[in-house]
């Protein structure tokens, strides 16, 4: 019995690293490991409680999954942490593969290489109780009449100036906390995040939180897809392509995307 | 030295794609006109904390210096206010008091980053300035204050009227050297939301992934810091000549 | 009756006693001079007298009125009671003449205008008038320390302490310095000097007081303190100076 196990071990392990030499041998920073960074810290609900390794969070699955379907087995997926920063600037990535949220953009493409992309996001709009109360509602006039804000590093603040054109200039932020935060001392009013995002924020960190509502994708000029991030001219970009092709094929992603990110019925469309 | 950076930096493996993300031409072009626009308000965020900065500053000192008995609470505040406010980094001071204070539920237009931003500044500023006016103070002899005493004239009036006056000029030079560093921690204000010329160039930099803009706003802010530096040197030299 | 007064005056600095007990008169109109070495008390002396430090023990009396009382206010004092120190102390960033005009405006809250004609009736009568607009940096050490006494005396001082004035100064400018107290003498001003002038001393005072740590070891006039010095030390003392 011992020795079936043994046996069997021996074959889904031996089985795993044939698999892996498909595609991905001799592409990754280390031979047999598959080497994925995220945020420091990794945000609810695209990890969650800051554990990637315990396949927990939208992103931490599909990165299993991706590893999965490319022959790694799953503890020969290693996490690394990293910054927008880091991960932008050219030269060596001590990442094979980096996922958080990474919109895809011709500009960031320049220097880094996206993978197909695994998730595509409306923009929402979150606001405050107190605001809609005062009488913000999803007519254009009115987002333009208020305080807006924004994360600084992501794809919401050219949509702020395209689309809302808001009266008063914007107020960027270092990150989403910064945000929440400028939101609860009143100094602006809406600000503007992916969906997902939008939702959780309102939900968990924001007390008196409200997602007015979302831009479809036909009123968004580009509608932001995540895509994971590569060193510009990795050659594992074909595998990782594969494995998404391949997953979004089974329905593995619509179900990844089913368990681990709230429907999005309730949030109004802004016409 | 120089030259050989000049020479062999180019010659690098990595310089093909670091000369496209850091010295690129055309987004250079595209985004210094936004850059320029943004610079204006650290400009303005300068202009208005400065004789704040300064007035803040002055009184610190005072504080610091007063003399009497019945003043040692206030000397004791003026200590302990700027052991604090040089002791803390100006970006943990800019999100407490940017963030905190609005936080307690002002209305607006009293929640403004602007307003709390600057005060962070003049917080931290005006203890800085404040030692260099206290060791400026410091600085003029005892025999003046003497002097001054002598003829009658109270206290306060020795101070104004004597000691300040040589005091203040004595320390421009080191003062110059703190707003200088004050233009700089300008851009430290668009943590808390203004789009200043550092927020701008980190914009264009998320758009356009490249971190031109970056070089762009460096340079614009040596356009100003560089002569202001020279001239504060010009001051110390001059100060020296004239004290040997 | 004695102009000022000091009696049993006690000041130390740390566990220096600079001031060991000294007894001093001065009456209406009268110049007296402390002599002794460097260190004997003479200027720590002369900046009680002005209420720039504060005495330990002992009284000094103005006209009979104990000013050295502790919380009084030494402001009116100070107004009434002139000084000039040995290295002038001007105002570096006033020129002479706001030297002089800064404590008559502020403490007496007289105006520029009002005071500008017995101001320059100052400044001309110690040969100053083209000098008025001069910063301290562009003046000799004679005619800093001659503005130092019309600062003083713009005050209308009814005594005047002179702490060593000609000791700082090339030994071509003592004569122009001198003069001036020759002058303020002729106009009869209560005055008390430290000295190392012992000619001038000599000439003028009309009482000489030799200190010697910390106490007025010996004291009389000119005539007889500098030619039969009852004391050793004295003795000592002049012949080292004289």
């Amino acid at each position: 019995m011992r020795l079936t196990v043994s046996i069997l071990a021996l074959s889904v392990a031996s089985g795993a690293a044939f698999a892996q030499n498909d595609c991905a041998a001799g592409k990754t920073l280390t031979e047999g490991t598959l080497t994925v960074a995220t945020g420091n810290p990794a945000y609810f609900p695209w990890v969650i409680d800051d554990a990637p390794e315990s396949k927990q969070g939208f992103e931490a699955a599909v990165a299993y999954a991706v590893a999965n379907a490319m022959g790694f087995s799953d503890d020969q997926v290693t996490w690394v942490r990293s910054s927008f920063d880091q991960a932008i600037q050219p030269g060596a990535k001590d990442f094979d593969i980096n996922i958080q949220q990474y919109s895809i953009t011709p500009e960031r493409d320049e220097i880094v290489d996206f993978s197909a992309p695994y998730y595509s996001a409306a923009m929402a709009v979150l606001t405050r109780k107190p605001v809609v109360d005062a009488g913000l509602d999803t007519s254009f006039e009115a987002l333009k009449g208020v305080k807006w804000g924004a994360d600084a590093a992501t794809t919401a603040v050219p949509m702020l100036a395209e689309i809302i054109q808001p009266d008063e200039a914007p107020l960027l932020y270092n990150d989403n906390a910064d945000v929440v935060e400028a939101m609860k001392a009143g100094q602006i009013d809406a600000a503007l995040f992916d969906l997902p995002t939008a939702l959780y924020l309102g939900a968990v960190v924001l007390d008196d939180g409200v997602v007015l509502g979302q831009f479809p994708a036909e009123r968004t000029e580009k509608p932001d897809q995540f895509g994971m991030l590569f060193e510009e001219g990795n050659p594992l970009k074909a595998c990782v392509d594969a494995a998404l092709e391949q997953l979004r094929a089974d329905g593995t992603l619509a179900q990844l995307e089913a368990t681990w990110l709230s429907e999005t019925t309730g949030v109004p469309v802004i016409e | 030295m120089l030259a050989a950076i000049v020479l062999l930096v180019p010659l690098a493996p990595g310089w093909p794609a670091v000369k496209k993300s850091f010295a690129n031409g055309e987004v250079f072009a595209k985004t210094f006109p936004g850059l320029l626009d943004a610079f204006l308000l650290d400009i303005a965020i300068f202009a208005w904390s400065a004789p704040l900065i300064f007035a803040a500053g002055l009184i610190v000192a005072l504080m610091r210096d007063a003399r009497a008995p019945a003043l040692y609470p206030l000397r004791l505040l003026g200590i302990v206010y700027t052991d604090v406010f040089r002791g803390v980094p100006v970006i943990l001071v800019i999100y407490l008091v940017g963030f905190g204070v609005p936080g307690l539920g002002m209305p607006r237009p009293w929640n403004s980053p602007y307003l709390w931003g600057t005060v962070a500044l003049v917080l931290t500023y005006a203890a800085y300035v404040a030692e260099v006016f206290r060791t400026g103070i410091e600085s003029i002899h005892q025999s003046q204050r003497a002097a001054a005493l002598s003829l009658g004239l109270s206290e306060s009036d020795t101070m104004r009227y004597v000691i300040l006056p040589q005091a203040i000029r004595r320390v421009v030079p080191a003062n110059m050297n703190l707003f200088i560093a004050l233009q700089k921690d300008v851009a430290l204000l668009s943590f808390i939301g203004p789009v200043e010329i550092f927020r701008q160039a980190g914009v264009y930099k998320s758009l356009l992934a490249n971190f031109t803009p970056y070089v762009g706003a460096a340079l614009i802010f040596l356009a100003v810091t560089i002569p202001a530096t020279r001239y504060a040197d010009h001051l110390m030299a001059k100060q020296l000549r004239a004290r040997s | 009756m004695a102009r000022l007064e000091v009696r049993g005056l006690r000041k130390s600095f740390g566990a220096n006693e600079v001031c060991r007990g000294i007894d001093l008169t001065v009456a209406e109109g009268e110049m007296v001079c402390l002599i002794g070495a460097s260190g004997s008390g003479k200027s720590t002396l002369l900046r009680c007298l002005n209420l720039l430090e504060p005495i330990d023990d002992g009284v000094i009396l103005l006209d009979g009125v104990d000013i050295a009382e502790p919380g009084l206010d030494p402001q009116p004092v100070r107004q009434r009671i002139g000084i000039v120190f040995q290295s002038f102390n001007l105002f570096p960033h006033m020129t002479a003449l706001e030297n002089v005009l800064l404590a008559p405006r502020r403490v007496r809250g007289r105006t520029r205008e009002a005071l500008m004609p017995e101001v320059e009736a100052l400044f001309a009568r110690f040969g100053l008038s083209d000098r008025m607009e001069h910063y301290p940096d562009q003046l000799s050490g004679g005619q800093q320390q001659r503005v130092a006494i019309v600062r003083a005396l713009a005050m209308t001082p009814e005594i005047m302490l002179f702490d060593e004035i000609t000791s700082a100064l090339d030994p071509e400018l003592v004569g122009e310095v001198l003069d001036v107290l020759r002058d303020l003498r002729a106009d009869g001003m209560t005055m008390v000097l430290a000295t190392h002038e012992m000619g001038f001393a000599r000439e003028l005072a009309d009482k000489v007081c030799f200190l010697d740590a910390g106490t007025i070891l010996e004291e009389g006039p000119p005539a007889e303190l500098f030619s039969q010095p009852r004391h050793e030390r004295t003795r000592a003392f002049l012949s080292r100076v004289l």
